[in-house]
């Protein structure tokens, strides 16, 4: 009885030893380069199959103004600390333009008055944070297919970037800025716009003031909020990390649909 | 595969009972079921609380929440469903990180990776959740084209009788299990149950993970009414994850029960024992 008592202890005893270097062991896997490699392929797979499915023009669902959650969560930054954004704060925007260039024929600044002129599109969309919940806000703002169309895109221009007066990370080598990414098809479909109102009011400071990215087809993290200039690009490698976005440059995928 | 004899040894008679495609899938399977486990587990822990409709964040009513509170100085881990709310410091809402009691949704041991890293989780959770797919996907379609289903699953009429079912009930609860003849074929519990995770529960566990997906809303949104919204289709998906786990807790403890190393050698080997009489064993071998 004694001998076996001293066995169990014993095979317990090792059970955690075991589950211990188990955890380690998982660790060492998920840290190695080459599994890595492996496992990132899922996404090109995931954005191949979703982009077969779901076609190019296939919409977000839209829901009713009395499906608008009470609160909005704001995520990320709420209020850009830096000096130019405060002092556009201080006066409203009125000094704000957005600045559109890159790979395009007419590179262009236009100011919130007159994004405001253009016409426009609201929509009543869910809003999905990569952390798992999800909030519904009506968004009205500009198609950026129009935006994109106005200032005409060069034939190699094959990706929009957004870049955003949010340091969300603070850095020395200034790596922490807010940016995103996103291909023609997202650049043009039919929801994608730069919103600059939510919920019938002007878009508030911590929602992204005073322009905003939606892409309704993918989740929180592309959704850029003050945006400051849109540039047109043939590939991603030559911004900030070279994945694409923020968020991408820290692991996350840069297609974000699922 | 079921039930063709190959070698007779005395009383005892090895069949064949697991073909080939279903063994390999069944050990993907457990292999992609688990890392999904752990990373799924690890994406609960980015927001630890579950809601019920279209929308559901911090500000609004949860159904489910792993929560922690400041306590004297210490951290309290608390679960609360619906209105109860139990203390459950240690392992849900708050546990240990690196001997520091830390706020976390599910403890360290039992995620992957073990500390918080929800890119790794979502990365690990998507290419195990194909590896899922492609490998029921195969399994469905070797269970029809060759009638797996309907010879080894697919209950008889005898078997549906409440007077059958209700024995089985009565022989499983007091562990004891179909000997000879009777064990060359699942009984109408295994049946039934094994029915139910194949056509239920594993396919409800991918269609409410793809209703969380914005791009796949956009392909089906139809899913978003079968579900009652986004949030309540990530709310079944932990429902279906949790009656999957109890569904392997039971499944292996009755492979415990029942004879470990025989189940093990046919879900290896594909050679399963069974005792007969020996003068029905020349009969059996005729038997499908």
């Amino acid at each position: 009885m004694n001998n076996f008592l001293t066995r169990r202890r014993f095979l317990i005893g090792s059970t955690l030893t075991a589950s211990t270097l188990g955890l380690a062991g998982c660790d060492a896997l998920v840290e190695n380069g080459n599994v890595q490699s492996v496992i990132k392929m899922a996404e090109s797979l995931t954005l191949r199959t979703q982009r077969f499915l779901i076609g190019d023009t296939a919409l977000a669902r839209e829901f009713s103004a009395s499906e608008i959650s009470p609160t909005f969560r704001a995520n990320g930054t709420s209020m850009p600390d830096g000096a130019e954004y405060q002092s556009l704060l201080a006066s409203r925007f009125a000094q704000w333009q957005l600045h559109v260039g890159g790979l395009v024929e007419r590179p262009a600044s236009i100011s919130l008055a007159a994004l405001k002129a253009m016409p426009a599109r609201t929509q009543i969309t869910r809003h999905d944070c990569v952390e798992g919940w999800s909030a519904i806000g009506q968004w009205t703002g500009v198609p950026l297919g129009d935006v994109l169309r106005a200032a005409g895109l060069k034939k190699d221009a094959r990706y929009i970037a957004f870049h955003c007066a949010d340091e969300y990370e603070k850095t020395l080598d200034g790596s922490g800025w807010y940016y995103e990414s996103i291909d023609l098809v997202d650049a043009f479909h039919p929801q994608t716009i730069l919103a600059y109102a939510m919920n019938g009011r002007d878009l508030e400071v911590p929602h992204g003031a005073p322009l905003r990215l939606r892409v309704e087809r993918q989740l929180g993290y592309k959704q850029a909020k003050y945006v400051m200039r849109i540039e047109a690009v043939a590939d991603l490698k030559n911004l900030y990390g070279g994945n694409g976005g923020f968020w991408e440059d820290r692991g996350y995928e840069w297609y974000a649909g699922i | 595969m079921f039930g063709s004899s190959s070698t007779t040894s005395g009383q005892q008679t090895l069949i064949r009972r697991h073909s080939l495609t279903v063994r390999l899938s069944h050990w993907l399977n457990v292999l992609a079921m688990t890392v999904l486990l752990a990373s799924g587990l690890q994406i609960f822990n980015a927001h630890p609380s579950l809601y019920w409709g279209q929308y559901g964040a911090d500000d609004d009513p949860s159904v489910l929440s792993l929560q922690a509170f400041e306590n004297d100085g210490g951290l309290k881990g608390v679960t609360r469903v619906g209105p109860l709310s139990l203390d459950t410091t240690g392992v849900l809402g708050v546990s240990e990180v690196d001997g520091e009691p830390t706020a976390r949704g599910f403890p360290a041991w039992i995620t992957l990776p073990s500390y918080q890293d929800l890119a790794t989780g979502r990365r690990w959770h998507f290419f195990f959740a194909w590896a899922f797919v492609i490998n029921g996907l195969v399994y469905l379609a070797y269970g029809f084209v060759s009638r797996h289903f309907r010879r080894d699953l697919v209950p008889t009429k005898a078997e549906l009788t409440l007077a059958h079912l209700g024995h089985e009930i009565a022989d499983h609860s007091r562990l004891r299990f179909p000997k000879g003849e009777k064990a060359r074929h699942y009984n109408a519990l295994q049946k039934i149950t094994y029915l139910v995770v194949i056509f239920l529960m594993l396919p409800g566990m991918i269609l409410t993970g793809l209703t969380m997906s914005p791009g796949f809303n956009a392909f089906a949104p139809f899913l978003l009414d079968l579900f009652g919204g986004r949030q309540s289709a990530r709310t079944l998906h932990f429902i279906f994850a949790t009656s999957l786990v109890a569904f392997v807790v039971v499944h292996i403890a009755m492979v415990l029960a029942s004879g470990v190393l025989n189940n093990m050698r046919s879900m290896i080997t594909g050679r399963y024992a069974i005792r007969t009489e020996p003068s029905l064993s020349k009969a059996s071998e005729t038997a499908p």
